[in-house]
C-alpha cells in the first residue's frame, strides 16, 4: 500500500460520564481501531464525589473521579469542561420539559452533544485529518425514561447539530446507519442492539472486555434526578420569587439539614464535622450561627431575620441540634457576613417546636 | 528534589473550597497556559484531589513530583509534560 492510500486514522470524541455504558461505548470503538478522546462536562449538579468529599464519615471511602478513572482504564485522554454557567439555561428553560423531578434530561443530552459537536467542528477546522470525525455516546434506547427513548434519539441528533455524526455503539443496530457506519469507518455488524432497562447485555459485554470494576450510579450521576434535591431547588426559587441560581447555591443544596421556619429565611445546619468545615467557607457570604457554651453545628442563614424574635427562634433551633439540646440554656454566637457578631442565650427548641413541614427536601 | 528540576519557577494554583471536579478542571486549564517542564503546585481542600489530580496527570502525561497534606489542605506538585493539553 502506498503512502497516498494509507487509510486515515478516524478519531472520535466520546461523552464519558464515568458509568458503564459510556465506558463500553468507547471500548467498542477502540476494538474497531477508532482513536477516542473523552469529554466530561461539569454542570454543577454532578453527584461525583461531592458528598463524599464533604462528609467526614465518608472520608475513608474511595473518592476517585469516575470519568478520570474510566479514561485511565481505557487509555484515553479526557477533557473535563466546566459548563456550569451555560448550563443554567438548560435547567431553567428546558424546551422539552423536566422528567420526574427537575431533571431536564433530554435538553441536557442535546446540550452536551451540541458542545461536543462544537468541539469536533473546531478541531476539524484547526487540525484537519487530526481532528475528530464523529461523536460517541453510551446511550441505549429505553434506558432512561426522559431522554433515552426511540423517539428522542433523532431529536438529540438533529437539535444538537451532530446529525449523522452521532454514533451510539450500544444501540446502533436499532437506529438508521450513521455517517461513520455508511463510510465504513466502523463496521455496523460489530455494533450492538441493546434496548430497555435490562442491564444484563451491558454486564455480559463488560465481562467480555474483562471490565469488572465500574461505577453504577442508580439514578444517573446528576442531583437533579433526586427528588429531595429537586425539592430544595424548587424551594429556593419560590423563596426568591424568581427562577435563578448561582453555583454556590446549588453546592449548598448538597450539604446539611435545610429547614425553612419562615418564607424569608432558611437554615442550613451541618450534620457532622466535614459539613461544618465546608459551611465554614461560606460564613463570609451569610449570617451564621454557632454554639458557644457546648459543641454544636454550624448553621448558615439564607435570608434575613425580620425581627429579634426570629433570630431567637433560629438560635433555639440550632441549639436543638447541639450537644446542649437537653440543657436549660445554650449560648450561641450570631455572626453577620461582615464579621460583626453578638451572643444570645436561648432555651433549645423541643422536637415539637421544629415541625416536619419546615424540612426542605 | 526541586533544585534539580529544569525550571526554578513553581507556579501556584489555589483551588481551596472547590470540590471535585473543579480542582482538576482548574489544573487542566492552568496547565494549558504553561510550558513543558514548568512546575505547578495545586492547593486544595478537597481530599479527593489527591486521587484525581495525579490520575489526570497520568492520563495526560504530566509528572507528579510530590503530594501531601497540611492540616485540612492537600497539595500536588506536578511537572508539565510534552503536551500541555491545549485542544487546538
Amino acid at each position: 500500500m502506498t503512502e497516498a492510500t494509507q487509510p486515515i486514522q478516524r478519531r472520535a470524541i466520546a461523552l464519558v460520564s464515568g458509568g458503564l455504558d459510556s465506558m463500553l461505548a468507547v471500548k467498542v470503538m477502540q476494538e474497531q481501531g477508532i482513536e477516542v478522546e473523552g469529554v466530561n462536562f461539569f454542570t454543577g449538579f454532578c453527584v461525583e464525589g461531592h458528598t463524599h468529599a464533604i462528609r467526614k464519615k465518608d472520608k475513608d471511602k474511595d473518592k476517585r473521579n469516575n470519568a478520570l478513572w474510566v479514561a485511565e482504564q481505557l487509555g484515553i485522554k479526557m477533557h473535563i469542561i466546566d459548563i456550569s454557567e451555560e448550563y443554567k439555561d438548560v435547567v431553567l428553560n428546558p424546551k422539552h420539559g423536566y422528567g420526574a423531578n427537575l431533571n431536564p434530561c433530554l435538553d441536557c443530552k442535546i446540550f452536551m452533544v451540541n458542545q461536543a459537536t462544537l468541539m469536533i467542528n473546531k478541531a476539524r477546522e484547526f487540525a484537519g485529518d487530526r481532528g475528530f470525525d464523529f461523536i460517541v455516546t453510551g446511550e441505549v434506547i429505553g434506558q432512561r425514561p426522559k431522554s433515552q427513548r426511540k423517539e428522542t434519539m433523532p431529536i438529540i441528533s438533529q437539535e444538537s447539530g451532530a446529525d449523522d455524526r452521532l454514533l451510539r455503539p450500544l444501540c446502533a443496530k436499532n437506529l438508521p446507519a450513521t455517517l461513520p457506519e455508511r463510510e465504513g469507518w466502523v463496521n455496523r455488524d460489530e455494533l450492538f442492539d441493546f434496548s430497555g432497562r435490562n442491564r444484563k447485555p451491558q454486564m455480559a459485554l463488560a465481562k467480555h472486555f474483562g471490565l469488572d470494576d465500574f461505577a453504577q450510579p442508580a439514578g444517573g450521576c446528576c442531583f437533579l434526578t433526586d427528588e429531595s434535591y429537586s425539592n430544595k431547588l424548587a424551594d429556593l426559587w419560590k423563596a426568591r420569587n424568581e427562577r435563578r441560581y448561582e453555583l454556590d447555591d446549588i453546592m449548598l443544596l448538597k450539604v446539611g439539614r435545610h429547614l425553612r421556619p419562615k418564607p424569608h429565611y432558611k437554615l442550613i445546619i451541618s450534620r457532622e464535622e466535614g459539613e461544618n468545615r465546608f459551611l465554614e467557607g461560606y460564613r463570609y457570604m451569610f449570617t451564621s450561627i454557632t454554639t458557644v457554651s457546648c459543641p454544636g453545628p454550624l448553621a448558615l442563614v439564607d435570608g434575613n431575620f425580620e425581627n429579634e424574635e426570629e433570630l431567637q427562634q433560629a438560635a433555639a433551633i440550632v441549639a436543638r441540634y447541639s450537644k446542649g439540646r437537653v440543657q436549660d440554656e445554650v449560648t450561641l454566637e450570631i455572626r453577620q457576613a461582615d464579621g460583626v457578631a453578638r451572643q444570645v442565650t436561648v432555651k433549645p427548641a423541643l422536637p415539637d417546636d421544629v415541625p416536619v413541614a419546615w424540612n426542605v427536601g | 528534589m526541586w533544585g534539580d528540576d529544569m525550571s526554578d519557577v513553581i507556579h501556584e494554583l489555589d483551588t481551596r473550597r472547590l470540590l471535585c471536579p473543579m480542582p482538576v478542571i482548574k489544573t487542566q486549564n492552568k496547565v494549558r497556559t504553561l510550558q513543558t517542564g514548568d512546575q505547578l503546585r495545586v492547593i486544595s481542600t478537597d481530599p479527593g484531589s489527591l486521587n484525581d489530580i495525579p490520575a489526570w496527570c497520568r492520563i495526560n502525561g504530566h509528572e507528579v513530583l510530590e503530594t501531601g497534606e497540611q492540616g485540612h489542605e492537600v497539595y500536588v506538585l506536578l511537572r508539565v509534560g510534552e503536551d500541555n493539553g491545549a485542544l487546538f
